[in-house]
């Protein structure tokens, strides 16, 4: 049984007719400790499945579980790093990740809760920026105050949904090293979202890419066998390297690449009906009323792209 | 050289405007309404009032800050009220989809209503209230006028926070009253104050309207008074206080609005 199971999961905004359905037939099991990255293109639906592990979301059809017990609610045992670091504006970093500790650790007393809360300001090092506000900061030191938000929790698993995509290339990788060495001393289950291969190959014991919406769904998961720690420089000499990356890139450019579309034309049949005498000759008549009856039909085809 | 222009600027700029001001209302009154004070006229029969501003000579004869100092005291018992009743209201509109649904037309009925209408039945509802009715009915006057600014932006102040501040709240599971005020209220603050600023400046225009027709000691009953006992002088002096002090309140009201927007 792993950790967290989400069994043929469908989700689609909106209702009746105006359905758009987003994902279909999502199965994704994640062990303990395991460190899972799923890449997909953007708008494909990854904050959606995000949400629905969080719980922020509930499933049209079918089940997640963590721990074998079904998520019905969202809660501090499943942190989200959100895409957008969500950080409250009119409080300092330090208030910010406080309010997560104070909410967590309700019976520790105030000195150990302030402890815990600089602790983890400064594993994000961010001692220097602790009383600052969120407007003050740079986005990737908003990044990290998320991240040390996350992490403070202690939860169990810890959801990260496009962490880094917001940063710039130097920022990123600076970033990426942190998530990392943060990742090797805790040990915690990790979801990551990301729309770059080379993060999710980094970071990742395992990569599944999401096709593109609508009705996204995973695709085959890619195991990264190369050991850990990574370096970026090696890495990329290493014959993994290309083959892992081939075939996350195979199936998000290939088959998972086909956007479904649809058409709806209109056709035309041909008229097999013989001409109607009885509506008299062609004349200068305004009124005359059409002889041919045309029928035609709309038709909804599926298109290849 | 540019530094020491633009220092003038807003000096000069205004002044000559009021300087223009002043010789047009001359020109009035040697043309068009010969009784209509001039200005001159008017400081002379007003500067007692300016230069002795809390003296107390009767209960309709006091310096003008006297009757500001009065007049403000009731706008900010009834503005108090205002605020009271207001921001809740405000909220549960904007929480609750229901509750919006009920109470919106009700309000957007009761809204444009003048507060000329609502102060006699501020006398009717409070006819049997223990101490001064007038002074009852006018704070209920004010109140209900100027509350709705308050209710309105506080409502869209809620309606408008961002679901990213809600997301926190639900993954931390904080607790209503903790989400209520260390999410949903901070949020809010920037809207709530401008709906505040704008309903001290209603409570401002109402206070004068109450004092006139109740005849209360303040800027808008002495005005009234001085028009009974015909010194035109003296309307011009009440006029000129009543929009300096409504400017002065805007100012102040703007000022911590500012400080909570950028916040
Ligand atoms: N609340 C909503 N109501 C209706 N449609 C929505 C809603 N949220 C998302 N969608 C739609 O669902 C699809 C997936 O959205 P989602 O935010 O999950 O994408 P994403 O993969 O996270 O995109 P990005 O990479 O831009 O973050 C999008 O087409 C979006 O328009
Ligand atoms: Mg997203």
């Amino acid at each position: 049984m792993a950790f967290l199971e989400l069994s043929h999961v469908e989700k689609s905004y909106g209702k009746g007719a105006k359905a758009f359905q987003v994902l279909t037939d999502i199965n994704l099991q994640v062990n303990k400790g395991e460190f899972v990255a799923i890449v997909g293109y953007s708008g494909a639906g990854k904050t959606t499945l995000i949400s629905l592990i969080s719980g922020l979301l509930k499933p049209d059809k079918g089940t997640v579980k963590l721990n074998d017990l079904e998520i019905v609610e969202p809660g501090p045992d499943r942190a989200v790093v959100f895409q957008n670091y969500s950080l409250l504006p009119w409080m300092s970093v330090y208030e910010n990740v406080y309010l997560a500790v104070d909410q967590v650790f309700k019976n520790w007393t105030a000195v150990k809760k302030k402890q815990h809360t600089d602790d983890y300001i400064k594993m994000v090092n961010l001692s220097a920026a602790r009383d600052k506000k969120p407007s003050e900061l740079s986005g990737g030191m908003r990044q990290r105050v998320s991240l040390a938000r996350a992490l403070a929790m202690d939860p169990q698993i810890l959801l990260m949904d496009e962490p880094l995509s917001a940063l710039d290339a130097l920022t990123r990788a600076n970033l990426q090293d942190e998530i990392e060495k943060i990742w090797r001393e805790a040990r915690k289950t990790v979801v990551l979202i990301t729309n770059d291969v080379d993060e999710a190959i980094l970071l990742a014991d395992r990569i599944i890419p999401l096709s593109a919406g609508p009705s996204a769904t995973l695709g085959p998961e890619v195991m990264v066998t190369i050991e850990r720690p990574r370096n970026r420089k090696q890495m990329n000499h290493d014959p993994n390297y290309k083959e892992i990356r081939g075939k996350v890139l195979s199936f998000l450019l290939g088959e998972g690449a086909k956007k479904r579309q649809f058409v709806t034309r209109r056709l035309s049949l041909p008229d097999i009906e013989p001409e109607d005498i009885s509506q008299g000759m062609p004349g200068f008549s305004s009124n005359r009323q059409a002889r041919r009856k045309k029928e035609i039909k709309e038709e909804v085809v599926e298109i290849d792209s | 050289m540019r530094e020491t222009k633009f220092k003038l600027d807003w000096l000069i700029l205004p002044l000559l405007g009021i300087g223009a001001f002043l010789i047009l209302w001359f020109a009035f009154t040697k043309t068009v309404s010969p009784d209509l004070p001039t200005p001159g006229k008017t400081w002379e029969l007003s500067k007692t009032y300016i230069t002795k501003p809390f003296e107390k000579r009767g209960e309709l004869d006091q310096g003008i800050l006297r009757f500001t100092w009065l007049s403000l005291v009731m706008v900010a018992k009834g503005y108090a009220i205002a605020l009271i009743l207001g921001t809740p209201l405000g909220f549960m509109l904007g929480i609750s989809k229901t509750f919006a649904k009920c109470f919106d037309p009700l309000i957007q009925i009761l809204r444009p209503v003048s507060p000329l209408a609502w102060l006699p039945l501020g006398f009717v509802i409070f006819a049997k209230a223990k101490g001064n009715v007038s002074e009852v009915a006018a704070l209920f006057t004010i109140a209900v006028c100027s509350m709705w600014p308050t209710v309105l932006n506080t409502a869209v102040g809620v309606r408008s926070i961002p679901q990213d501040y809600l997301n926190v709240a639900k993954v931390l599971k904080l607790s209503r009253t903790k989400t209520l005020f260390r999410v949903l209220l901070p949020a809010t603050l920037p809207y709530m104050f401008t709906g505040f600023r704008l309903s001290l400046g209603i409570a401002w225009l109402v206070i004068v309207a109450a004092e006139m027709l109740t005849g209360r000691p303040g800027v808008g009953g002495f005005l009234w008074q001085e028009y009974n006992s015909n010194i035109p002088e003296h309307i011009i002096l009440c006029i000129i206080t009543i929009g300096v002090v409504g400017f002065i309140l805007d100012r102040l009201m703007s000022l911590i609005e500012q400080r909570f927007r950028t916040a």
